[in-house]
């Protein structure tokens, strides 16, 4: 069997690891083959080369929520900050390094707070701030997530463990292809004396998109 | 009536399920081709959309999330201009045979 696509990341080897036998049937797919058929075209034609390609699958990896965790830590840590990452984001992404790409959609940051909860969804696909996230998990490209987030917000985040208390306001924020939404999670009590990379740490993606609230480490709930 | 990529407010109890899986190669590529071509002015994220929202509804529900993308590839790039339907299914063939051997 010839391969067209030979992964050099080692991601691939992982997959195989993790899913005997797996990895490979999935590679022969219809639609799989018709991508690579596509790919091979593009390349032939000379429209991208499969390094260009490779090359954004890495880049595409390297994202991860830890990039939005360390934007929210660092919005926690100083007021200012804050105040810029809700008024104008892309300034404020830009002060810590991160330049979105032109193609990327507009983001825009929502705050919880006491009173209000956010939740973030895309009813229409999977619209999601990747470039602070990475890609969206599997349950947030969902039928069910898609389809219940706006009808039962509050039931959806109880299976994810999180129960709003009824007072708090809860807003559902659906994403676009021109605008995506990133959540600035509340800073947990007890966290007062953390540095911003202890509090990045706590910072989830799940609490990023909405679904749950982030959690003070076990000692500082203690204390 | 909805649209199959309508989805919200769909009547539904069905648990959300919060297991991963561990993407293919192949999904990686299809996920790269489009921020690539997406860089080089030859796709936009409206343009995809509209593309998987044109997907018959059996297709759309039938599909994985990056079949439904390889699908939306294929009409955007037919539809520029960027590969014809004849080069695409020859390269198909190929492609089939190359693996069948």
């Amino acid at each position: 069997m010839t391969r067209l696509n030979t992964s050099s990341n080692g991601h691939g080897d992982h997959d195989h690891e993790d899913h005997p036998g797996m990895a490979h049937d999935e590679e022969l797919g219809y639609y799989a083959l018709r991508a690579r058929a596509m790919e091979a075209l593009l390349v032939e034609k000379g429209v991208c080369s499969p390094t260009e390609i490779q090359n954004m699958v890495d880049r595409v990896e390297a994202r991860s929520p830890a990039d939005g965790a360390r934007v929210v830590a660092h919005a926690w840590a100083d007021p200012e900050y804050k105040a810029l990452l809700l008024s104008d984001p892309e300034a404020a992404l830009a002060q810590l390094g991160y330049s979105l790409p032109e193609t990327t959609p507009k983001l825009d940051v929502v705050e919880n707070t006491e009173n209000v909860h956010n939740l973030v969804v895309c009813t229409l696909c999977s619209c999601y701030p990747r470039a602070l996230l990475g890609r969206p998990p599997d349950w947030y490209k969902s039928f069910s997530y898609r389809s219940r987030a706006v009808i039962d917000p509050r039931g959806v985040m109880r299976e994810f463990g999180l129960d709003v208390p009824a007072e708090v306001e809860v807003r559902v924020l659906d994403s676009t292809a021109d605008l995506r939404y990133l959540v600035l999670p509340r800073r947990p009590e007890g966290t007062e004396g953390m540095s911003e990379d202890q509090l990045a740490e706590l910072v989830t993606r799940d609490s990023m998109i909405g679904v749950t609230e982030v959690r003070a480490p076990e000692s500082a709930r203690a204390g | 009536m909805s649209q199959p990529h309508d989805r919200g407010g769909w009547p539904t109890e069905e648990p959300i399920s919060q297991e991963e899986h561990v993407l293919s190669d192949w999904e990686r590529r299809v996920d790269a081709m489009h921020n690539v071509l997406s860089e080089k002015g030859l796709r936009r994220t409206d343009e995809m959309r509209r593309a998987i929202e044109s997907l018959d509804p059996e297709t759309y529900e039938a599909c994985s999330y990056y079949e439904r993308w390889t699908a939306a590839l294929e009409i955007l790039l037919l539809e520029k201009g960027v590969i014809t339907s004849d080069e695409l299914d020859h390269k198909f063939e190929e492609v089939q045979s190359q693996v069948r051997s």
